[in-house]
């Protein structure tokens, strides 16, 4: 599966537009976590454990916007969009969003 | 306790997180920024577009989406800054180095992760703060996160 955040894939043709798809996860940090990052925060610097815990979730939403796409038959996603907001104390939701597309090998 | 120690105890603990804050803080910060500066030059030779468009005339190997991503948290001394700051108004110089920090690393992460490639066009960046609550109620800036992804366009040469 081909995905850009672009308006077509470079290359190449779309052929058949499937409308939006989209995928999202809500996380909360854990207690361990928490506590270093607690700990971080009197001197400040980079959180590397929110880091990852941000990234993996960010995959996941990818991966359920994936298979939304490929049970639509689409073959990329394009335009792709990502939006962080936090709902609760503690918790956060990442969004992941584009066009769901069947493409086929540019002609010129 | 008598009433003199209580208040040497209630002052010198956010004191001393300030201090430690303020040292140890800024320390980290410089080698930081030193370690951005470095990167930076190393992936000089990867340009970085935000709107859509490339080099049409050469033949395309690969297009494909890259992301890189970071969370920073502030320090307390940035932290006692910015709420004197909120007292008088003006710039908060002290989370401004905090947010440049956290997206110049997420564009570096971003093109770290695609070394081959030949251009990133359609550069996007969002920060979000993780907001934190803090002990005595109010809601604090915990840190702030910043995602940078774009498409990588890799030419057939």
């Amino acid at each position: 599966m081909i995905i850009t955040n672009v308006e077509n894939v470079p290359g190449k043709e779309i052929a058949v537009h499937y409308g939006l798809v989209s995928g999202s996860t809500v996380r909360a940090k854990h207690i361990g976590r928490d506590f270093m990052a607690s700990l971080k925060n009197i001197v400040g610097g980079e959180l590397k454990g929110y880091t990852e815990l941000l990234s993996d979730s960010r995959e996941e939403s990818m991966e359920r916007m994936k298979t939304q796409a490929r049970s639509l038959g689409a073959n990329a996603i394009i335009n792709i969009r990502f939006s962080t907001s936090s709902i609760a104390q503690g918790a956060s939701e990442l969004y992941a969003y584009g066009t769901a597309v069947k493409l086929i090998d540019s002609t010129s | 306790m008598d009433g003199l120690t209580v208040t040497f105890v209630n002052l010198g603990i956010p004191l001393g997180l300030v201090l430690i804050g303020l040292i140890v803080g800024s320390i980290l910060e410089k080698k930081h920024f030193k370690s951005i500066r470095e990167r930076e030059k190393l992936t000089l030779k990867l340009p970085i577009i935000n709107i859509d468009s490339y080099d049409k005339t050469k033949t395309l190997k690969k297009a494909y989406l890259v992301t890189g991503s970071v969370v920073i948290s502030v320090d307390y001394f940035k932290r006692f800054l910015a709420g004197l700051r909120n007292i008088f108004g003006g710039r908060v110089v002290t989370y401004e180095s905090l947010v440049d920090r956290a997206r110049r690393e997420a564009i570096l992460r971003m093109k770290e992760k695609c070394p081959a490639a030949n251009l990133i066009i359609n550069l996007r960046i969002e920060t979000s703060t993780i907001s934190k609550q803090g002990r005595s109620g109010q809601k604090s800036v915990g840190c702030v996160e910043a995602i940078a992804y774009g498409t990588a366009i890799q030419y057939a040469i």
